[in-house]
């Protein structure tokens, strides 16, 4: 259908990123067609041994959905998204189709096992998470394409993770977040996947930090070390939300406080990871 | 003398939409762009439900969509059809004020009163849920309410207050 309307068209998810776009004329699509009328888009199910979110799948059903706290990251993200009546509406497959910078979902979901099924004209396909994501707004989907579902590998057993957002005040976009997923074998860091949002056009895997971890006993030295290389990662703009080096040391702060958490969630203990707002 | 201030264009064709508000059908043609707060404030009159910022960030437009509060700025009219919608002058039933509504006067939980409707909405969907939430709960719930003059400790104090009453009945 988008294809027939042309260029000028557009797919409306929950239209929580959309609609104000549109009020503020940085997108002018002649024609919006609304997916929120489609059955059967918005699911959350397990399948072996991953977790399978319809593209409609609402923010909010995935904050309470009790699948999607077997991957903490996922919750953390849900639950800090925005506000209430935000969840209600918007949707994860909008959000990644979206591909704003300063969006939760990519951010998050990047530390993990991530793919991403579309739909176009010409059948289906799948898309790994960091192939998906080209730029800032930018996305591998075709104009005529669009988002399905959104499937995450569940972690293996001794792995935890945590996400973390800063912002001022619960409806805006974060000044900063970080994502972690780590492996553990006792003391020591096995595995680890760090990301950083709204520090750069995408989420920025932040490979040096991760490595400063993998091998490590994790005490406040090593968590130290990569918090440093995170900061070295990060690509922050100045603007209303702080200057660069205040987002750079927001990051270093973020990062230690989820690798805490994670380790804590790695040994299976129950962590509340709340987002910080000022 | 209630009709849409969007100005008519010509090139699109209105469309038929059915939503039901406080219990009662409204039947209309609306243009595709109108937003379900113009409809609520201008085609059904019912202007208890406040456009604030306009951008998705105060709250002061929220009603309850089938029993979820949401952001009536940032939905099109269209978008709830077949859907039921609460607003504000639907909490008050037979002239008589919904507990939340009387927790709110009660605990001088407003001042100027421009957010207080998409507050007590909101408060709406966290008491449905839990009749009981502590202050962080609280907190969470109404974070997407933005109020400039109380400070919110007596917005806290009346929806506490108002999950007392409710059990109450």
């Amino acid at each position: 259908m988008l294809g027939q309307l042309g260029e000028n068209a557009k797919f409306l998810a929950g239209g929580q990123s959309l609609i104000p776009l549109l009020k503020l004329r940085f997108a002018n699509p002649e024609h919006l067609v609304d997916l929120n009328f489609i059955a059967g888009t918005s699911f959350i199910k397990q399948e072996a041994g991953a977790l399978h979110f319809g593209a409609m799948s609402r923010h909010a059903e995935i904050e309470h959905s009790a699948l999607a706290r077997k991957i903490s990251v996922l919750h953390d993200c849900a639950a800090g998204i925005a506000d209430v009546q935000v969840r209600n509406r918007g949707t994860i497959g909008g959000s990644l189709a979206e591909a704003d910078p300063s969006g939760d979902w990519a951010s998050a979901l990047i530390t993990l096992d991530t793919a991403v099924h579309c739909l176009g004209r010409n059948g289906g396909r799948t898309i790994h998470l960091s192939d998906f994501i080209k730029d800032a707004y930018t996305t591998a989907l075709a104009h005529d394409e669009l988002v399905t579902e959104v499937e995450v590998k569940i972690p293996p057993k001794g792995s935890g993770g945590a996400y973390l957002a800063f912002k001022r005040s619960a409806p805006v976009y974060p000044s900063a977040s970080v994502a972690v997923q780590l492996t553990m074998a006792g003391d020591v860091c096995q595995d680890a996947a760090i990301a950083l949002g709204c520090v750069g056009l995408t989420a920025i895997r932040a490979t040096n930090a991760e490595t400063a971890l993998r091998g490590q006993i994790l005490n406040d030295k090593t968590i130290s070390a990569a918090a440093e290389e995170a900061r070295a990662a990060a690509d922050p703009q100045p603007d209303m939300r702080g200057s660069a080096e205040y987002k750079r040391q927001l990051v270093v702060a973020l990062l230690k406080r989820a690798i805490q958490i994670a380790v804590r969630r790695a040994r299976g203990e129950q962590v509340e990871g709340a987002h910080l707002y000022a | 003398m209630h009709e849409t201030s969007v100005p008519e264009t010509a090139a699109v064709e209105n469309i038929a939409v059915t939503i039901r508000v406080n219990g009662k059908l409204y039947a209309r043609q609306v243009e595709p762009r109108l937003l379900l707060v113009e409809f609520l404030r201008e085609t059904c009159d019912l202007t208890g439900t406040h456009v604030g910022c306009d951008t998705t960030y105060c709250g002061a437009c929220t009603v309850l969509m089938n029993g979820q509060a949401i952001k009536s700025c940032t939905m099109f009219a269209v978008q709830a059809d077949g859907a039921e919608i609460t607003t504000v002058e639907g909490l008050e039933k037979d002239g008589k004020l919904d507990p939340i509504q009387k927790a709110f006067g009660d605990s001088y939980g407003l001042q100027c009163g421009y957010c207080t409707p998409g507050l007590m909405l909101s408060t709406h969907q966290l008491l449905a849920h839990n009749p009981e939430p502590s202050e962080k709960e609280i907190r969470k719930a109404i974070a997407g309410n933005t109020c400039r003059c109380t400070g919110y400790m007596n917005i806290f104090k009346a929806i506490q207050l108002a999950g007392q009453n409710m059990k109450g009945i």
